[in-house]
């Protein structure tokens, strides 16, 4: 950092609210997007999964490559097909979401008590009914861990996509690395972690008011 | 489906495996960045998850820490690195990398020991200490061995985070492979871009393997008959 | 309440084979309207598997089963099934629904009206002794297991079916609470007229609530018979242990003192002996009196005196259906 710089330049960061907040939009934006189309693609993948217990390995072992992939690599990978763009940025977050989802959502369901599933079964719930009255419900609070768990990974790797020209926070993280400028890194990398943070708290709330059933005392 | 040609034109060019840029010397530098930071995190990390398992002392941080960890942007842990590698006057490339990656390391590391050796069945811990072992040897000759599956796969899990974002490192002027896609994008080559990128999911998806193997190497004979 | 029929149930020749083990082997029995039939016998018998063929979660692999003379593989199994009321030991109620919810399960299945449904849940949660302003909205985590067990039986009986399955409904809660349970549940069975099939490896609760007890043993009937009648000519070796070497004074327990033959004694006679109820069973009388080292004592019908009971009265009744 440039001698005789301060920490934080406060003055900057008034000047440049603007830009900040539109950033922040951003973030959400790109993780609110990812999180969303991987829930999609993880339940249907999940419901095969359920149906066909003989494909959870193939699912979960696919899944788990693309997880493994360091992001830089899968985004490096996208740019000669889908270009510096909000597709590649999205293809990457979302194949990341996918492992957490599906091994959450899976277990949930099997997690599902026997004796529960009997007595729906015996009262006369069809299969369908068992799915979305008895089964899914009561995942509810599995499959949220596997939410928050998705949501917090994800803020943390859109800060990565700012290579790739987008990024939220990562862009002023990328800004403070190339012109060593601790204010900029500080606004980007307090901003993301402030976000997960508030992003979980606020998943937290929705949870509970799905599944009062899980804290009724 | 010309990019793909060009990675392959490029992988199978004698030029890119030579020298001090050449392909098998990053790849070196990317073993030893990653290793490096994996030893620092387990020498720090490891001595207080085994203290706070084996006593069971501030569970809820232990457990935590890992969530946490996971909301720190790899690319702001970078960033700090470069601050703490410049104000101690270390320089750019290795240290601001390995600042960065020790950090996040550090969480599944403690998490996974603190709940492998929490999990060992307290009963056994109880007869134990009923027969006269000493906390160490409790610690020693059943915990640790109990509970070792449980600690390598968070060991693993430190260990794919660490190998994917020492890439990272190319952007605070290190080597390793994230040159190739750094460079890469830089200059617009896709087929050194795209390179670096096949070599550095080889290399996670390796690591990932090959622990998954130790895992399940280290699981005790008499449990495996259980299963 | 209404007076509502149960209905009569038939296997015939039911048999269940997995593979090249059968674990149920032509099973026939008939249960009469409005009775209860245990089963009865130990683990790995088929009884479940027999009860879980009626409401068709287990298919058989061949024979019928008629209900009210309908042969119930002719039907679609889930709409057979809420018909058939179904309790299970572990309650399976459903963890993320009120009591309320639970209890309308089949009623809101068979699409009741709102006003028909709250009006019979909570017909039903006084039945079974729960406050419904009070219980209404609680989850099942907030109950006690006894409660637990009476929403259950609640829940089966919510839409009004003429035959329950009920498979070990009250083994997991502790005897106290059996108890009181077994008794609620006779009292409820005999206000609603509903048939009931009714599983249990416990013989001394199979004499208790059983009309008719279904004894098996390695997928096969070895005696079907009312209590009292399997306690005094059991069918064989089996049976007899499996009632268990005390099986007099179980039966001693089915009889009241004023069905017995009593002698007449004069009263004066009888004074500082312990008075007898005439509804008072055999063997608590027989507790009474060796208490009491009374020989004979009085028995009354409120204060009508019937005669007088004797210690080898009861020996006698205890020897007749002796087996040779």
């Amino acid at each position: 950092m440039t001698p005789g710089e301060p920490l934080v330049r406060w003055d900057w960061i008034a000047s440049h609210a603007g830009e900040i907040g539109q950033r922040v939009g951003e973030h959400l934006e790109l993780t609110v997007i990812a999180v969303a189309v991987g829930v999609v693609i993880a339940f249907v993948l999940s419901l095969l999964a359920l149906r066909i217990p003989a494909l959870y390995g193939p699912i979960t072992w696919t899944t788990g490559i693309l997880y493994t992939i360091p992001s830089l690599a899968l985004f490096a990978l996208l740019i000669p097909y889908t270009g510096l763009s909000l597709l590649s940025a999205e293809i990457g977050l979302v194949s990341y979401t996918l492992l957490i989802l599906i091994r959450n959502i899976v277990a949930g369901v099997r997690g599902v008590p026997v004796e529960v599933r009997d007595a729906a079964r015996g009262m006369g719930y069809t299969d369908r009914q068992i799915l979305w009255r008895v089964e899914l419900p009561l995942a509810l609070a599995v499959i949220f861990a596997g939410i928050r768990v998705a949501t917090i990974t994800t803020i943390g790797l859109v800060t990565v996509t700012a290579l790739i020209g987008q990024g939220g926070m990562g862009y002023f993280i990328l800004l403070g690395i190339q012109l060593f400028f601790s204010t900029a890194l500080i606004v980007g990398a307090l901003g993301s972690v402030v976000l997960a943070v508030l992003a979980d708290a606020a998943l937290v709330l929705v949870q509970q008011a799905l599944t009062p059933w899980t804290h009724a005392r | 489906m010309t990019a793909l040609g060009d990675l392959v034109r490029w992988l199978s060019d004698p030029a890119n495996w030579q020298g001090s840029h050449g392909i098998p010397v990053r790849v070196l530098e990317h073993i030893e960045l990653s290793g490096f930071s994996v030893l620092v995190a387990l020498v720090i990390a490891m001595p207080i998850a085994l203290y706070l398992g084996h006593t069971g002392r501030a569970g809820f941080i232990a457990i935590n820490v890992a969530n946490i960890g996971r909301a720190l942007p790899s690319l702001a842990l970078l960033a700090f690195g470069l601050v703490i590698a410049i104000s101690l006057g270390l320089g750019l490339g290795f240290w601001p990398t390995v600042f960065a990656l020790v950090p996040l390391a550090i969480p599944p590391i403690v998490t996974n020991a603190y709940v492998a050796i929490r999990e060992v069945d307290r009963d056994i811990v109880e007869a134990a200490r009923g027969m006269g072992l000493s906390e160490g040897q409790i610690l020693r000759s059943i915990e640790i061995p109990l509970g070792l599956p449980v600690i390598l796969s968070g060991i693993r899990t430190a260990a794919v985070n660490v190998v994917a974002t020492a890439t990272l490192g190319a952007l605070v002027a290190g080597g390793a492979l994230g040159r190739f896609i750094v460079d890469g994008l830089a200059l617009q080559e896709y087929d050194q871009l795209m390179a670096g990128a096949l070599l550095v999911a080889l290399l996670a998806v390796a690591t990932e393997v090959s622990f998954g193997a130790l895992e399940r190497a280290t699981v005790p004979a008499g449990m495996r008959v259980v299963r | 309440m209404a007076e509502r029929a149960g209905a009569t149930v038939e296997l015939r020749e039911v048999t269940k084979r997995y593979g090249d083990t059968v674990a149920v082997d032509r099973l026939s029995f008939t249960v009469p309207a409005g009775r209860i039939c245990v089963l009865v016998g130990p683990s790995g018998c088929g009884k479940t598997t027999s009860l879980r063929m009626v409401n068709r979660l287990i298919e058989p692999s061949s024979g019928e089963i008629l209900i009210d003379g309908q042969n119930v593989l002719a039907d679609d199994p889930t709409q057979l099934r809420r018909r058939i009321g179904y309790v299970i030991q572990q309650t399976g109620l459903f963890p993320h629904q009120t009591v309320a919810e639970n209890i309308a399960t089949v009623p809101r299945l068979l699409g009741w009206p709102k006003e028909r449904i709250q009006a019979r849940v909570d017909e039903l949660m006084k039945l079974i002794g729960l406050d419904p302003e009070r219980m209404r909205r609680r989850y099942p985590a907030q109950l006690s297991g006894g409660e637990r067990q009476r929403v259950g039986v609640a829940r089966a009986m919510a839409a009004e079916p003429p035959l329950m399955l009920m498979d070990e409904p009250f083994a997991a809660v502790d005897p106290i609470v059996r108890e009181r349970l077994q008794n609620e549940f006779l009292r409820l069975q005999r206000a609603q007229g509903i048939t009931v099939i009714f599983v249990t490896h416990d013989i001394d609760e199979a004499i208790k609530l059983g009309d008719r007890v279904a004894v098996m043993r390695l997928g096969h009937l070895v005696q079907y018979a009312p209590p009292a009648e399997l306690l005094a000519h059991p069918a064989d070796d089996f049976v007899a242990q499996f009632v268990g070497s005390d099986r007099g004074l179980k039966r001693l327990s089915l009889l009241t003192v004023g069905g017995v033959e009593l002698a007449p004694v004069d009263r004066a006679k009888l004074d500082g002996a312990p008075v007898l109820p005439s509804s008072m069973s055999l063997r608590d009388a027989l507790a009474v009196m060796l208490s009491s080292e009374a020989q004979e004592a009085p028995v009354m019908d409120g204060d009508r005196y019937l005669g007088a009971l004797s210690l080898q009265q009861i020996g006698r009744i205890l020897r007749v259906d002796e087996p040779a």
